[in-house]
């Protein structure tokens, strides 16, 4: 408040006069306190700012030298792969980046759901994040459909004709998608628009949004205890820690694992095995040869999974539409007063495991063909999905939990 | 747990070891930044297709009559090639005072170019036909005493941009907005095979 009154140095204090950059550094980093017992999950929300970063970077780069267009898409990328000087470590970045944003993202979201981050006052926080979610897939979508190849070609008919199982519009919806009676030179161009402008503009708003909404309620922890409930005497949580040097120094070791590993993958194993870069993609589009296996990337796979198990097209489209809908709905169709898993009852539990279970177990169903016995098994895991969220509202109201303690604990 | 331990750390900070980690981190973050840097800012080097379109271009002597000139292709510039007959090498000396650049000392010219003729050859121009002011394709006035240039005109180029002035040997007049005279390329002579873009000293690289 009394920042008027303090004269800076030199250039410093030029810019201070007329922007208010020290205060707003020292209230984001010294000032604000965060809970002194992070662990290895609270990694992830910096990581996917980082990847956020390698995205814009390797994604404008590649955008110099691609050409947009049915019949100069698919060579401006081997293109960018032979001869642009270091442009396959560009492109490799970029493909690798956009599995690594949905590994980070992921990783993320589950430490919410395990520390109960959604419930209140951090609702908002846990929506901006959803939303950021979905901006992610129609980012990952578009940006797969833009090397031409074709996988993108039938993956961008089969993601768009789901929209057509919506009752009365979804014919015309469809037309209008692609701007043509089949995936097309017009859907591809649309395509790069949004990929590259729209949806990252989008996208850096949300987090913008999320992040104001977290440095309003502050963080939540593993214990699930609010730290603004035990203020010492110079009114900073007892539980706290500031963000710098401590968090700051914490994230920088983060990022330095991440790199490595990321690093690994892009110089080594770039297309891991037909996981990253899938090998019918190699190949140019062709509206009149399919590839033997049309499955989505690996992030999208889970919902895939959803979506062929059930044989009724609308009823599959339908179910895959709910099954992201419940976690929008997550803070909600939790009663519990207590956030943590740490000190919820067995139930909770129980039913956390078969979420998590079933999600990964139909990650990897997705990937399969279409036979027994991964079809039956899907069909398993939907129900072990689904049964998390719409037995929540019955038993979290009075489910039997362990004593929260006052003040945080540490475990390792 | 205590937190009363949390506390008393703060009085026996070791300083010097804190200033070692930080530069110690900046410095590995800064080479780390440096190496990151390297293939993005790599990438806008012209690119494999665009080097192998920019290879030497090829012309055969033999085609060009005395005081003929025709214009080819290189790296995307029109390149100037000029049979100079004997009659209008002879004019090249005796307006030096009138030249801005008369020994080509400020010019852009390989080794073989710095001399009056600018050229391997007495008989053979070879010149980047673009105006060294700002960029326009000089026009061949090749006659002696030519109609708008003057009557001790020796022969030479006049961009029609912005008047412009360059003789024979694509050097420079006084009074013209350019500076420098015509560049000279790169180039090697074998036969009556011309190519642009090499010498004769380093194939390959130019």
């Amino acid at each position: 408040m009394a920042t008027e009154q303090e004269t800076r140095p030199g250039l410093w204090g030029w810019i201070n006069k007329r922007l208010p950059a020290e205060e707003f550094l020292r209230s984001q980093l010294l000032d604000y306190y965060a809970p002194k017992n992070f662990n290895i999950w609270y990694f992830f929300g910096s990581l996917a700012l980082l990847v956020l970063v390698i995205q814009l970077l390797s994604g404008i780069f590649l955008t110099m030298f691609y050409k947009v267009g049915e019949t100069t898409a698919f060579d401006s990328v081997e293109y960018i792969m032979r001869e642009v000087d270091y442009g396959w470590l560009i492109r490799y970045i970029h493909s690798t980046g956009a599995s690594a944003f949905f590994v980070v993202v992921y990783l993320h979201m589950y430490r919410g759901m395990m520390y109960g981050s959604y419930k209140a006052p951090r609702e908002l926080l846990w929506l901006f994040g959803m939303f950021i979610y979905l901006a992610l897939m129609a980012e990952a979508f578009m940006g797969y459909v833009l090397p031409w190849g074709n996988m993108s070609y039938w993956g961008a008919q089969v993601i768009v004709n789901i929209f057509g199982t919506i009752p009365v519009v979804g014919g015309v919806l469809v037309e209008w998608i692609r701007g043509d009676y089949a995936i097309a030179d017009a859907t591809l161009s649309r395509f790069f628009a949004l990929h590259v402008a729209a949806v990252p503009l989008a996208l850096i708003l949300l987090i913008v949004l999320h992040l104001v909404a977290l440095r309003q309620v502050g963080s939540n922890n593993p214990d699930g205890i609010e730290i603004k409930e035990h203020k010492g005497a110079d009114g900073k949580p007892i539980d706290g820690i500031p963000f710098h040097p401590y968090y700051t120094v914490k994230d920088i070791v983060g990022v330095g694992v991440f790199l490595l590993a990321f690093c690994v993958v892009v110089f080594f194993v770039p297309t891991f095995n037909g996981l990253f870069l899938e090998a019918a993609n190699f190949e140019p589009a062709s509206a009149i040869s399919t590839p033997d296996d049309i499955t989505p990337s690996w992030y999208f796979t889970p919902y895939y999974a959803i979506l062929r198990s059930i044989p009724n097209p609308r009823l599959g489209a339908l179910a895959m539409l709910l099954a992201i809908l419940m976690l929008f709905f997550l803070p909600w169709l939790d009663r519990s007063p207590v956030k943590s898993i740490r000190y919820r009852g067995g139930l909770f539990r129980f039913f956390f495991a078969i979420f998590t279970v079933s999600f990964c177990g139909l990650m990897y169903l997705g990937l399969q063909k279409a036979e027994e016995p991964y079809v039956t098994l899907a069909r398993i895991c939907i129900v072990g999905y689904f049964s998390f969220f719409l037995t929540l509202p019955f038993y979290s109201g009075r489910e039997k939990t362990t004593r929260v303690p006052q003040r945080v604990t540490f475990h390792e | 747990m205590t937190d009363a331990g949390a506390t008393t750390a703060v009085a026996e900070t070791d300083l010097n070891r804190r200033k070692f980690l930080t530069v110690a981190l900046s410095a590995t973050a800064g080479v780390g930044a440096v190496f990151t840097a390297i293939p993005f800012l790599a990438s806008w080097a012209p690119s494999e297709r665009v080097r192998a379109a920019g290879a030497p271009a090829k012309f055969d002597l033999s085609k060009l009559l005395p005081g003929q000139m025709t214009t080819i292709i290189w790296r995307k510039q029109p390149v100037y090639i000029v049979n100079r007959p004997q009659e209008l090498t002879e004019k090249l000396a005796g307006h030096e005072a009138q030249l801005k650049d008369p020994q080509s000392a400020e010019s852009d010219q390989p080794a073989y170019a710095k001399n009056e003729a600018r050229s391997l050859r007495d008989d053979l121009l070879v010149l980047v036909g673009t105006c060294t002011h700002l960029g326009c394709l000089p026009k061949q006035r090749f006659e002696p005493g030519d109609a708008s240039l003057g009557a001790d005109w020796p022969g030479g180029f006049y961009c029609p941009c912005h008047g412009s002035r360059f003789d024979l040997a694509g050097r420079v007049y006084n009074g013209s907005p350019a500076s420098l005279n015509l560049r000279v390329p790169p180039y090697r002579v074998d036969g009556t095979l011309l190519t642009v873009g090499e010498d004769a000293a380093t194939t390959g690289a130019a």
